[in-house]
């Protein structure tokens, strides 16, 4: 890795963290549980790096210790993802049907 | 064609991620906003398989075996769970979001060493750091979320035994805390300095584990929702270090994000219970001191009750983690439905921290299908009770507590919903109990004030039966 990737990842990271700050500010208390379920789905993102190492390490053809817990963090990680953002979908569905159906 | 045009896809991915949590946080926009989320991480999964390279492996079929299988699980969870049990499967796939991130960690670094290919200079840093802290916040995420949610639970059932969660922390247990937090760093250090050695990285597997059950083992059940908060902010977190274990943008733009919202929802959160966050992690709460219950009420009977609940014009429900418990919220709204049958007006004062969870009243009567113009939060309410007939207070304690006003104890200067000033108020409750914070309630003893024992349940089915024989 070259000094200068590195420089950029971190000014990216410390970017992105102010990027997060400033996108929450007043939000009303009904969205809480969706708006943190919500933002659990898209950690969920983790996912990327699952499926790289899913490949790389049965590249080998001895799949080793390494690529089961590969294998294992991607089905976690889809759990989280597809889980995640189905169970907002159903409690967003939820208020907004209240407020628009009556 | 350069591998970096993909790269084009992940910014497009990062970019639906900013948009949807931007709209997350707005009633009318928040559905779209999840959509886009899923938007985004459809591209990032996709723009990540169609760049590789499978060879003459069987890879492809695994791949899409272990999305199948995740997404299946994963959905099944999602539809099948009840409206009452959604803070603790929040926190369960906030558990599963640190383990894929601190696994994919472990897979590198065990990768590394059994193929003898280990990293040198600024790499082997870079990447080691980003591992082990990827591993620390990842596993310290994972225990800490399950211990969360059977904390939510209130117990867990082994074998066909229940036992319940314990809250326990003695003030040395945050100085143990502080040592197994040094000797992880400690042995981050140690693994830079000898790559090759996976002892190094298991022990910090092992240490952070216990470390993310000794953090909310002291903490008690009405706090989780701060906890569970703040380990989403810290899965985010894991996730930004994974990304620079990979070296993606992606990963580490979404997770940092995350982790930041995070943050900021944990201190709303805090706010609301006018608690300190360093107060919620490290200072066990009311735990000890709990005031011992001198005087007596006599309890009402549903028809009492009823009679007067007839012909009164302005009614206020106030529901509390007992509704959740209870899971009355259906009876709850049919009682509210007579009323207004009756032209009564009826809403429901939400507090803040009510319940288990940010918003988990909101949820339950969104169940309930009680519409959301009459959810109304605590500020507007409060200006209101002055005016209502009866006040209902559905298994709350100290978020209606008088003592908040006082400025001393426990509850000091804690927002409440001002139930007392309503020309009534009726208290579904279990006992005259103290409520989490171990203070005994004025407005159970006032004259005005009519005392169901019971469970919630119960006692409104029969007052909804009562109320039908007027």
């Amino acid at each position: 890795m070259e000094l200068v990737t590195l420089i950029g990842a971190i000014t990216v990271f410390i970017l992105a963290i102010f990027l997060g700050f400033e996108l929450i500010t007043k939000v009303p208390a009904t969205l809480h549980t969706p708006l943190m379920s919500g933002a659990n789905a898209i950690s969920g993102i983790t996912i990327v790096g699952a499926l790289i190492f899913s490949n790389t390490d049965f590249n080998g053809g001895d799949p080793g210790v390494a690529a089961w817990l590969a294998f294992f963090a991607l089905i976690l990680a889809t759990i989280n993802v597809v889980g995640g953002f189905a169970v907002t979908n159903r409690m967003l569905n939820m208020i907004a049907g209240k407020r628009g159906g009556k | 064609m350069d591998e970096a045009v993909w790269d084009i896809g992940y910014l497009v991915a990062s970019i639906l991620f900013i948009m949807g949590l931007k709209k997350l946080g707005h009633p009318r926009t928040a559905p779209t906003g999840n959509l886009y989320g899923a938007m985004g991480m459809l591209v990032a999964v996709v723009v990540t398989i169609a760049q590789m390279d499978f060879g003459e492996t069987n890879n492809f079929i695994l791949i899409i075996s272990g999305l199948v299988i995740g997404g299946f699980i994963g959905y099944l969870m999602a539809i099948r769970v009840q409206m009452t049990g959604m803070p603790e499967m929040v926190a369960l796939f906030n558990g599963f979001g640190g383990a894929a991130s601190a696994l994919v960690a472990a897979s590198e670094v065990f990768r590394r060493i059994n193929e003898n290919n280990l990293p040198e200079g600024l790499e082997l840093h870079v990447a080691w750091t980003a591992i082990g802290l990827s591993a620390l916040v990842g596993w310290v995420t994972l225990t800490g979320s399950l211990l969360a949610m059977m904390k939510l639970k209130g117990g867990v059932e082994i074998f066909g035994t229940w036992y319940r969660t314990p809250t326990w922390g003695p003030e040395w247990l945050n100085y143990v805390k502080g040592l197994v937090l040094i000797s992880i760093v400690g042995l981050l250090y140690m693994t830079i300095e000898e790559p090759g050695n996976q002892d190094y990285v298991i022990a910090i597997i092992v240490l952070s584990s216990i470390l993310g059950i000794l953090f909310v083992l002291p903490i008690g059940g009405a706090d989780m929702p701060v906890v569970v908060s703040l380990l989403n902010s810290l899965s985010g977190i894991a996730a930004a270090f994974t990304g620079f274990i990979i070296g993606n943008n992606v990963l580490i733009i979404a997770g940092s994000m995350v982790g930041a919202a995070g943050l900021i929802l944990t201190n709303i959160m805090c706010k609301a219970m006018n608690r300190q966050l360093i107060d919620v992690l490290f200072k066990s709460f009311g735990g000890s001191d709990k005031e011992q219950v001198t005087r007596t009420k006599v309890g009402s009977d549903p028809e009492e009750v009823a009679m007067v609940c007839d012909g009164i014009s302005k009614c206020v429900i106030i529901p509390g983690y007992g509704m959740a418990v209870s899971q009355c919220q259906h009876q709850v709204r049919e009682f509210a439905d007579i009323l207004e049958s009756n032209g009564c007006e009826v809403k429901y004062g939400i507090h803040p921290v009510a319940g288990r969870m940010p918003g988990h009243m909101n949820v339950l009567l969104a169940e309930a299908s009680v519409p959301y113009e009459k959810l109304i939060e605590m500020d507007d309410i409060n200006s209101e009770m002055g005016e209502c007939d009866v006040a209902i207070v559905v298994g709350a304690n100290d978020t209606v507590n008088p003592a908040a006003r006082s400025g001393e104890g426990p509850l000091a200067g804690m927002p409440i919903i001002d139930a007392d000033k309503a020309r009534v108020v009726i208290m579904v409750k279990r006992s005259l109990s103290v409520g989490y914070a171990g203070v005994d309630n004025d407005l159970f003893y006032e004259d005005k004030t009519m005392m169901l024992f019971g469970d919630g349940k119960q006692m409104m089915t029969e007052l909804v039966a009562s109320l039908k024989d007027l």
